[in-house]
């Protein structure tokens, strides 16, 4: 290889294109890719460390900021490790309450990745669509707890409140506001000339590479594995429903678009379905250990002061044990690896973050190809600099 | 496939490589020592009646404790069936040192990269060993237990206020 | 103010007669100039998806004047920082901050960049003010898109207040020194 006959071209750590703190250096020869080199490790905050610190209910706000396009999947995911190794069971109410925020949470990790990719593509008029859009299931986050982005929504044994009325109106309102604006922005990208050109075989990747990349969500099924964690391992009631797991053929940037955005319309009929069929009940199951007693109980009951006291304080321990347990996230499996001795914080928890793991499949993916298509493959793997990094 | 049938399968074929089994958990779990690690993972990976054909994670844990104190766990998953196995091993904290399974899963290169800056475990063979995550001149694993979790170089904190 | 679909601003103070208005220089470029920032979001994390809400067409960053990201440095008036800045991130920031060019201003958003937030660990820089002077800090974890946009008007107001000799003063050259830029 005579390297004089190649370029050098730095492509981050911050770069607009990039849409998160990453870095390659890419050798080119002309327009063309020979190599990349990737650096990551630009955000890397420590959370696996923090959380050996931290009481389990604080662990919560740490996988907000995981991928934090979608942090009620995290939250959720989360808690629902803590009540496996605590051995909770939830009710069906709490469950389809979770289906509800999980899915509005993959709307809006896929809503940011597709239009994203038509910024990329030239095409910014879909971006300015649908983060209108996104705005309304921030204003539903915001009627349930009270933040828009890092939600640290839900507890472990539930949620914290009830949905109100006024919630389950908005969410209905959205569910029938969004199918029109996606069919809009489809008519301007799905078989659009331009588009079809700029993204079909570009960064295809084959099943078989794909898998043993550990590759998993969206980008696994656009090369055409049925891979979800709802339907192989069912959590959160999810085999209560009956929905459809679009996949691709060729694993390229427009299978990914294409399987993504089908992945919203199943969203928006799962949403539908649970909160047409939302159980009568309580919001919580009784863990006295990890859910807070009711603020007026607190202040007048000494045993549920004691409770409040204790759970705040993080003064329980969980039982000793390991548990690993995995949710479908906007960009694949998300698994938590819990080991506890016993004690007040995890002994160790490891996070199997779905970004961090395909996101080494880049190489190969835009090797031999221009360095326009590369920024695409990029936006359309999703890489979540935070979640990247943890 | 039952875990009975998988273990009888791992104890045939390395007799002192398995140190021990535990159906306890939510999965099969399985301790090896370090000398056949490479060759199970192959073995669950290859066999025509295992196929473990996913690497779900990798990641290390730090017991201060044990005679052997650093450990590397493997997730492995097969979609036929939906099984999910844990595979660990310990190594001694001096010169620990693991065959890399990157000649079988292209997923293990940074994983293996994240769990050498974590703890320091040293993976042999692997192409790019160097720290993924922490800056390079960092000279110390911060996930083994002993290393404090805040940034040192911060003075404003004063320690009255946090019980310390 | 909106008055038939442009943004009229204030005159500064001055005095004004019948086809006369004088007033100082710096008075002028700095009301220029706080209309026109062109900022360079130097987005890592969850601030930087608030940022992105921020410039969408619900909050529109564009009112102030700002809807015009220069993502050169060379270019660009204020280098807004959203997210955690991590120690490995640390030089990238103040090269981008050296970049650019006088006069500039620096905006922390979010609790992140401004003292690292909960992220009290081994690898995350306590704030970006250890690396690069700041002028306004925005809380939050993240910052509402409203508290992103207050803060920018925050930083208008100083814009537009900033003496002419300010960038050449003493007081300011020990400042860039103290950080390790010349």
């Amino acid at each position: 290889m005579n390297d004089a006959l190649y370029t050098t071209l730095n492509l981050g750590p911050t770069h607009p294109a990039t849409h998160g703190i990453f870095q390659n250096v890419l050798t080119m020869d002309g327009e063309r890719i020979i190599d990349t080199e990737q650096t990551i490790g630009y955000i890397h905050r420590a959370f696996e460390k923090i959380a050996e610190r931290r009481p389990y209910y604080q662990v919560t706000t740490l996988t907000d900021r995981l991928n934090y396009c979608s942090s009620p999947i995290n939250n959720i995911g989360w808690q629902m490790t803590v009540e496996k190794l605590l051995g909770v069971k939830t009710t069906h109410r709490i469950d389809y309450m979770r289906i509800i925020l999980m899915e509005l949470a993959r709307i809006t990790d896929h809503l940011v990745c597709n239009s994203v990719i038509g910024v990329d593509s030239g095409a910014l008029t879909g971006f300015v669509y649908l983060f209108q859009e996104r705005e309304r299931v921030y204003e539903i986050y915001e009627q349930l707890c009270g933040a828009r982005l890092t939600t640290n929504i839900g507890r472990i044994g539930g949620f914290e409140r009830d949905f109100s009325p006024e919630v389950i109106k908005m969410i209905y309102a959205f569910t029938d506001r969004l199918p029109k604006i996606l069919h809009q922005f489809e008519q301007l990208l799905m078989r659009n000339r331009i588009f079809m050109d700029r993204t079909i075989n570009v960064g295809p990747i084959s099943a078989e590479r794909a898998i043993n990349y550990g590759f998993s969500g969206p980008n696994l099924r656009a090369a055409g594995v049925d891979y979800d964690v709802r339907v192989t391992s069912p959590y959160s009631s999810y085999d209560d429903f009956d929905f459809t797991i679009p996949v691709g053929t060729n694993g390229d940037t427009y299978d990914r678009f294409c399987v993504r955005q089908e992945e919203v319309w199943q969203s928006l009929k799962l949403i539908r379905n649970a909160l047409d069929n939302l159980p009568e009940g309580k919001h919580y199951v009784d863990v006295p250990e990890f859910y807070l007693p009711p603020k007026e109980e607190v202040y007048d009951k000494m045993e549920a002061l004691i409770w409040h006291f204790k759970i705040v304080m993080g003064e329980i321990g969980a039982p000793a044990g390991e548990v690993y347990h995995s949710v479908e996230a906007g960009n694949g499996e998300l698994g938590f690896y819990l080991v506890s001795d016993g004690g007040r914080t995890p002994y160790r928890l490891h996070f199997r973050r779905p970004c961090f793991i395909y996101y080494q499949a880049l190489p190969e993916m835009i090797r031999g190809g221009v360095l326009s298509d590369a920024i695409l493959t990029m936006s359309s793997m999703n890489v979540i600099a935070g979640e990247l990094d943890a | 496939m039952d875990n009975a049938f998988i273990t009888g399968k791992l104890k045939t074929r390395f007799t002192d490589g398995i140190i021990s089994t535990d159906e306890t958990s939510d999965m099969l779990t399985v301790v090896v020592s370090k000398e056949v690690i490479h060759d199970v993972i192959f073995f669950l990976k290859e066999n025509q009646s295992l196929g473990f054909t996913f690497l779900t994670t990798l990641c290390g844990i730090h017991y201060p404790e044990q005679k052997l104190p650093l450990g590397v766990v493997y997730h492995l998953h097969r979609f036929e069936g939906n099984e999910k196995i844990r595979i660990k091993t310990f190594l001694p904290l001096k010169n620990p040192v693991i065959p890399t399974v990157t000649d079988l899963f292209s997923a293990a290169d940074w994983m293996e990269r994240e769990t050498y800056d974590f703890y320091g475990i040293i993976f042999e063979g692997h192409p790019n060993l160097k720290r993924i995550l922490n800056v390079e001149y960092m000279d110390y694993f911060p996930m083994r237990k002993e290393y404090p979790l805040e940034d040192q170089t911060r003075h404003d904190k004063d320690d009255r206020f946090f019980g310390r | 103010m909106v008055n038939a679909g442009y943004i009229k601003v204030d005159p500064p103070d001055g005095y004004s007669s019948p086809g006369l208005f004088a007033t100082t220089f710096d008075k002028v470029i700095g009301l220029a100039r706080k209309n026109s920032i062109w900022p360079l979001p130097f987005a890592t994390s969850c601030c930087g998806i608030e940022f992105m809400a921020t410039m969408g067409a619900h909050y529109d960053l564009g009112r102030f004047g700002a809807e015009r990201l220069s993502f050169s440095p060379r270019q660009a008036d204020l280098l807004m920082v959203m997210g955690t800045i991590a120690k490995k991130m640390a030089p990238v920031v103040q090269q981008v901050y050296v970049q650019m060019a006088e006069p500039r201003w620096v905006m922390a958003v979010g609790a992140c960049a401004a003292s690292g937030g909960i992220f009290d660990t081994y690898s995350v820089l306590q704030g970006i003010d250890l690396v690069v002077p700041v002028d306004v800090y925005v809380p939050g974890c993240p910052p509402r898109p409203e508290q992103i946009i207050d803060g920018f008007m925050k930083v208008q107001e100083l814009v537009g207040k900033e003496p002419l000799r300010r960038r050449y003063s003493e007081e300011y050259k020990e400042l860039l020194k103290s950080y390790g830029i010349f």
